[in-house]
């Protein structure tokens, strides 16, 4: 048994269709000074071929690539949505089947946008429990099919996309690179965000969820860096949530994380809910702006309302 | 909640250094017959983030849907009186 995991690769996909805020200028009145300066996005990308099971197999494949594993290496599929629309199979067994993984645990978890820390610390304790040996998390959301383009208040905020991690059990005497989660709940602030089976678009009560974020979650953050045994100081980049910029400096602010890259994807990725920091982790990886081992703290909030995080090394 | 009681130019005062920070408002249009959102453009998050900041500083607390009904200056000036006590 291992007394914990690693990442070892991280992959995303986005599709190629561009939304920009003067495309959505010519659906609903706004424009795009009004949308950066409320939001801080300039672009999102729109699935339009690609359902939420195809966005997860390609961020999937290409981060069991960059691990340098086959599927033959992995046995356990998690995957963080709020947005698949069927129900039977679940996202986990189709990734699975089209990356020809023959028998892994398969599950999808639910939080809304804190789904990637939720499914991440499920992977990692069911490793420590030797439930499994490596894993491959996945965060994916299309959140344009539960977008009203009629909806000027919320249709500029969304977008589509998946990142995704693997990990795996590190050896006997090594340290663990996957840090203890910092998950909980507001369950008496459930109506908050809402994607309802009787009104299926996304609604949230905006000035509520901001308030609770700004106000309440750095603490929450600072507690994951202790929980790993890191010091703020020393955390090298910031990924929440992408929800909308304000938010991000607003808890990056509380934060005293003084020399952390304060990811910001959100400006070209709009909000892609559970698939968010895996898409904004993976991105700044690839970018090079972070190196292999350093500590990256990654902070998911969001519908429930629910948060999770915890600190990993940068594969 | 607070045992410190401010005057009504102390908050009018506090109030305008907040929005200064919050929102980038010159304090000397920050006048209590102004109303937040048309003539001082301060929009709904930053209203929020004022709200926060208020609240810290005078010891209130102002919840969510009494916001609302905060359309001056001279509504959250009174406001925030008559929360101290």
């Amino acid at each position: 048994m291992t007394t914990g995991t690693r990442v070892i690769g991280l992959g995303h996909y986005q599709p190629d269709k561009v939304l920009t805020n003067d495309d959505l200028a010519k659906m609903v009145d706004t424009n795009d000074e009004w949308i950066q300066s409320r939001v801080g996005i300039r672009e999102r990308r729109i699935a339009e071929k690609e359902s939420v099971a195809d966005m997860a197999t390609a961020a999937a494949e290409r981060a069991l690539a960059a691990s340098g594993r086959t599927a033959a290496d992995i046995d356990l599929v998690v995957v963080a949505t709020c947005s698949a629309i069927d129900r039977v199979p679940n996202i986990a067994c189709r990734v699975a089947d089209r990356l020809g993984i023959e028998a892994p645990g398969a599950y999808d978890v639910n939080t809304a946008c804190s789904g990637f820390s939720h499914a991440l610390a499920t992977a990692d304790h069911a490793i420590r429990a030797d439930a499994a040996t490596s894993a491959i998390v996945i965060g994916v959301e299309k959140l344009s099919d539960f977008t009203d383009w009629t909806d000027r208040s919320t249709c500029v905020l969304f977008g589509d996309g998946a990142g995704a991690a693997v990990i795996t059990g590190v050896a006997d005497g090594e340290t663990p690179e996957v840090g203890p989660v910092v998950w909980g709940s507001v369950p008496k602030m459930s109506d908050a965000v809402r994607i309802e089976a009787s009104h299926p678009y996304i609604a949230q009560e905006g000035q509520t969820v901001f308030r609770w974020a700004i106000t309440t979650l750095a603490p929450l953050a600072r507690k994951a860096a202790e929980r790993a045994g890191v010091d703020m100081a020393d955390i090298t980049a910031f990924v929440a949530h992408q929800a909308n910029l304000r938010i991000i400096e607003g808890i990056a602010k509380k934060l005293d994380a003084p020399n952390a890259i304060i990811a910001s994807d959100v400006v070209e990725s709009g909000n892609t809910s559970a698939a968010s920091v895996p898409l904004a982790l993976s991105k700044l990886a690839e970018s090079g702006r972070i190196a292999s081992g350093d500590p990256v703290l990654l902070f998911g909030f969001g519908g429930g309302l629910t948060y999770a995080g915890q600190v990993i090394r940068c594969p | 909640m607070s045992t410190v009681k401010n005057t009504r130019e102390e908050i009018v005062e506090g109030l305008s250094e907040i929005l200064e920070e919050v929102a980038g408002v010159d304090p000397k249009e920050a006048t209590e017959d102004k109303s937040f959102t048309e003539e001082l453009d301060v929009d709904s998050l930053s209203m929020v983030e004022v709200v926060v900041a208020a609240e810290e500083r005078f010891g209130v607390k102002i919840p969510d849907d009494d916001v609302q009904s905060l359309k001056t200056v001279g509504d959250a000036v009174s406001y925030i009186e008559k929360a101290q006590g």
